[in-house]
This record gives C-alpha cells, sequence and structure tokens, in this order.
C-alpha cells in the first residue's frame, strides 16, 4: 500500500469484501423501491381508488348486488375446497419425493412443476376436451345428472390444477434439508410411521407448509384463465370473482368491476397480514428450528 | 443379547455394499465395526437395526430368527451420526418419545415417565437440561441426549452410528469413557461404527476390521495389533 492510500485509510472506514459503496447501495434500494412503487404499489392504489370513486356508498352497493355476493361465494367455496386438497396432495407428493429413492424421481419433480410452465387456457381446454359433453367421460357423466365442465367440479378440477405445484414447491427442498435421520430415529424408539408423520415431520415443515398453503390460497381465489374456459362463467352459477370482474369491466360497469377487485386485492392482503402476524408471534420458534 | 450374523448380504442397485458377512456377536459385549468409508460399516448397523433389510441371509438375536421384525420391534436403541434429535421438542420431550410412543396398554404413566427421564437426565450427567431445546446445546451433550433418548425404551441392544464423529478431540474422550461406563451399568450388547482405529482399539471388547463389503478380521484389539490377517489390516491399524 503506498503512503498515499494509507492516509486515506485513517479517515474512512474498511469495507468488507461483500460491501457496496453507500453510493451504489442508495442506488440499489432506489431502483428496488421506484420498481416496487410502479408494479405493486401504483396498481394496488388505482385499484382502490377506482371502486371508491362514486363514493363508499355506491360501491358497497354494487358489492351487495346478488351475482357479486354469489360470485363472493363461489370464489370462497372453491378456495375452501381445493386448498385443502392440495396441502394434501402437496404433501404426499413431498413426501414420496424426499423420503423414497426410485427411479423417474426427476421426471415425476418435473410433473409436478407442469402447471407452472402449461398456460392456464390451456389447461382449461384440456379439462373441457375430457369431461365436455361431447367427450365420452363428460357425456356419461352429464347422463348421470353430473355435469363436470360448465359447473363446480370442472371449476375445481381447473383450480386444483393451477395450484398444485405450491405445496410440494415450497416442502421439497425443507424436506430434503432436513433429511431423514429424525423419522428414522422416530422409528427406532417404537413409533409408528403414522405417527411419526404427526409428532416428527409434520412439526418440521410446518412453516414451510403454512408458506405453501396461503400462496396456493391466493392463486385459488385469483385464477382467471382455466376458470374461466370451464365454468361458461353463467353469472350467479358459475362465476367466479374474477370472471365476473372481466365481465363488469366489459360491460363497463367499473366501479363494480373495482368494488369487486378490491375485495379480491383484501383478501389476498389478509392472507399476507396473516403470515406476517404468525411470523411475529412464532419468531423464536422459527428461529430454534430452523438451524441449529 | 447374543447377536449372530449369517452370511448377510446387501445390494443397492448394482453396487454390492456388503458380501456375504458372517459374525458372532456375545451378549453384553462392546463391540466396534471399524473401517474406512464404503467398507459396509454403517450398512450393517443399519441391517442390525431394521433400517435396511439385506439381500440375503439372516440376522439371529438370541438364536431366534430377526431377520423379518420391523425396526420398532426390534426395540434397537439406536444413536445416529448427527443424532437426530427432533428439533422442535424440548430434551425431556426428547428422551420421553420413545415411552409416548408406546400403545395405551404398555404405555407407562405421566408420572413413570417424568421418573424415567429424570434417572436418564441423572445417568448423562446432564440433570438441568430438560426444558432446553436441542439447539442450545453443545454438540457433546446433544450426543449424550440422544443417548439417553436411545436407553429410554429399554432397548435390547444399543447401535451406534459413528457416535464421536462430530466431537472435538477433548470431549471425544471424555465421552468415550462415558459410553463405557453406560454399558458396563447396563450391560448392553453394544455396536458401534466408527472409522478411528484408535477408538476402535481403546473403547472396544472386540473389533470387527471392514473394508470393501468384507470382514478382513475379527479379534480383541490387542491380537488385532500383535496378529493382523491381512496387509490391510496392518495398513489401517497401524496408520
Amino acid at each position: 500500500m503506498s503512503d498515499a492510500t494509507l492516509q486515506k485509510g485513517t479517515t474512512t472506514r474498511f469495507r468488507s469484501a461483500t460491501e457496496e459503496s453507500p453510493l451504489a447501495r442508495r442506488a440499489l434500494i432506489g431502483i428496488a423501491f421506484i420498481g416496487l412503487a410502479i408494479l405493486v404499489f401504483a396498481p394496488l392504489i388505482a385499484v382502490f381508488a377506482e371502486a371508491l370513486a362514486d363514493g363508499v356508498s355506491a360501491a358497497l352497493r354494487s358489492l351487495a348486488n346478488p351475482d357479486a355476493l354469489d360470485a363472493i361465494r363461489l370464489t370462497l367455496t372453491i378456495a375452501a375446497i381445493s386448498v385443502p386438497l392440495n396441502a394434501a396432495f402437496g404433501i404426499a407428493a413431498a413426501w414420496f419425493i424426499t423420503k423414497f429413492d426410485f427411479r423417474g424421481k426427476a421426471f415425476l419433480i418435473t410433473l409436478i412443476d407442469l402447471p407452472f410452465s402449461v398456460s392456464p387456457v390451456v389447461a382449461g381446454l384440456c379439462i373441457v376436451l375430457m369431461f365436455g359433453t361431447n367427450s365420452l367421460i363428460g357425456g356419461w357423466l352429464v347422463a348421470q345428472g353430473f355435469p363436470i365442465v360448465f359447473a363446480m367440479p370442472g371449476i375445481i378440477l381447473a383450480t386444483l390444477f393451477v395450484t398444485f405445484p405450491f405445496v410440494a414447491r415450497e416442502l421439497i427442498p425443507v424436506m430434503i434439508e432436513q433429511g431423514r435421520a429424525e423419522e428414522e430415529a422416530a422409528l427406532t424408539l417404537g413409533a409408528s410411521g403414522w405417527r411419526t408423520f404427526w409428532t416428527v415431520t409434520l412439526p418440521n415443515i410446518r412453516w414451510a407448509l403454512l408458506y405453501g398453503v396461503l400462496l396456493c390460497n391466493a392463486r385459488a381465489m385469483g385464477e382467471f384463465g382455466a376458470v374461466s374456459v370451464v365454468s361458461g362463467k353463467i353469472r350467479g352459477q358459475t362465476a367466479t370473482m374474477p370472471t365476473t370482474i372481466e365481465m363488469l369491466y366489459q360491460e363497463y360497469l367499473s366501479v363494480a368491476a373495482f368494488s369487486l377487485a378490491a375485495v379480491l386485492a383484501l383478501l389476498a392482503l389478509v392472507t399476507l397480514l396473516l403470515k406476517t402476524a404468525l411470523e411475529i408471534r412464532h419468531a423464536d420458534q422459527l428461529a430454534a428450528t430452523h438451524r441449529h | 443379547m447374543h447377536i449372530e450374523i449369517d452370511e448377510i448380504s446387501k445390494q443397492f442397485g448394482v453396487t454390492a455394499a456388503l458380501h456375504p458377512v458372517s459374525l458372532s456377536i456375545p451378549s453384553g459385549a462392546l463391540v466396534a465395526l471399524l473401517g474406512p468409508s464404503g467398507s459396509g460399516k454403517t450398512t450393517l448397523l443399519r441391517i442390525l437395526g431394521g433400517l435396511e433389510f439385506p439381500t440375503s441371509g439372516r440376522v439371529l438375536f438370541d438364536g431366534q430368527d430377526a431377520t423379518g421384525l420391523t425396526v420398532q420391534e426390534r426395540r434397537a436403541g439406536f444413536v445416529f451420526q448427527s443424532y437426530a434429535l427432533f428439533r422442535h421438542m424440548t430434551v425431556f420431550d426428547n428422551i420421553a418419545y420413545g415411552l409416548n410412543a408406546r400403545p395405551r396398554a404398555s404405555r407407562p404413566t405421566k408420572a413413570e415417565i417424568s421418573r424415567r427421564v429424570t434417572k436418564l437426565l441423572e445417568l448423562i450427567q446432564l440433570p438441568e437440561i430438560g426444558g432446553r431445546f436441542p439447539s442450545q446445546l453443545s454438540g457433546g451433550q446433544r450426543q449424550r441426549v440422544a443417548l439417553a433418548r436411545a436407553l429410554a425404551i429399554e432397548p435390547r441392544m444399543l447401535l451406534l452410528d459413528e457416535p464421536f464423529g462430530a466431537l472435538d478431540a477433548k470431549v471425544r474422550k471424555e465421552l468415550r469413557q462415558g459410553l463405557r461406563d453406560i454399558h458396563d451399568e447396563t450391560g448392553l450388547t453394544t455396536v458401534f461404527v466408527t472409522h478411528d482405529q484408535e477408538e476402535a482399539m481403546e473403547l472396544a471388547d472386540l473389533v470387527v476390521v471392514m473394508s470393501m463389503g468384507r470382514i478382513e478380521q475379527v479379534g480383541k484389539p490387542q491380537d488385532i495389533r500383535a496378529r493382523p490377517a491381512t496387509d490391510f489390516v496392518r495398513d489401517f491399524v497401524t496408520a
């Protein structure tokens, strides 16, 4: 080191190797903040502003409309059915993939990711092709008085397909990191497989499971493409919140459309708040169980 | 309990982890399975514990065929390499786990479980740590808790996979003596896996030297030192 830099070094603090200069740090934070404001906060504020454009009472009146209420009820029902199912499927898939060695494992993981890469509209069309009135299975089911397409079962199938990866994707890395030793220990201590799952596996994955379920729930309530293909968008019967919002918007009923959109956004915000509240409440536990 | 290993082999796909091996472990012995990694020693231990099933051959406990017994039926106290303590449970609940897992009919009362856990905590000389979580313990403490948890089920044998592997040299020496004391006190047939020849020679009554899925030599430590049966054993124990 030359004398000049040494003299400078006595007055300035030494930076660690991975630390950026203050200027770079501020610029990076600034860019992230601007991006967030444009992409996330502005649209969110716009939705609420549009909803309340004619005042609070107009927004509430549009929500009290029977079609809007039916849409909210249907969306909540769909989420209440498909989220627990996909939580169960996700746990089963993650368990199978991480606790056993078998051929075709990589293929199975790819298959779980498939709903992420397939366009939801294509997924919806596949369900129509499989279970539509003109198909073999669909025709028979309709004759039995149990239609799939343009009815609730079709919407549930589409939602299940689209939201399938969320829980499994959250769980697989956590379960791989934790390994099998704790489960094996429980077995050597005389616990049955079932007991091992409830007392050892589940407590260890509960946080990842919660994140997966929350993401799955948000997507189940918000899914548009696949649902709009299979549901037929019959008002009061098969129109969910996202499809109803689109129809209202197409009809230039912007207060009604944005009021319903605001409710949907609020539902998502509530799940996020719930997650944050749980994290704060169990912060010590999180720290204790995540790492040794 | 006397353990008889009769022509046990184990294949993982196309690779043979164990060629047919036979071994007789007398009741109450303290036995070391010694060998480099990949020698098949851990596989053999896991087969004894019922965590792995042999491709061929039999395991006999006190003369009875135990090959088909499930891991739960074996009642082997197993101590895992990284201890595998339940991280979300206190030390007390970890040790009590095996007792709580028993079917209702044979499960001890809450008071009895508490009494036994307290006794085990005294046995491992850590009477004060029942309320702590595994993440709050040192490596040596974790190892002793794992040992207490394995002993709580009143096992028929004690199986330990590299029990001192993750510890520094000083703690290692202490805990070696600790294991010897617990073995002598309980009289349990004890098998431990190690790659450290000094550890095997100092602690075990009987040393089983393994390499490449085969047993090279079985004998008392001093006999193996004095008369190594193969070149591999000579190289390994003098290293």
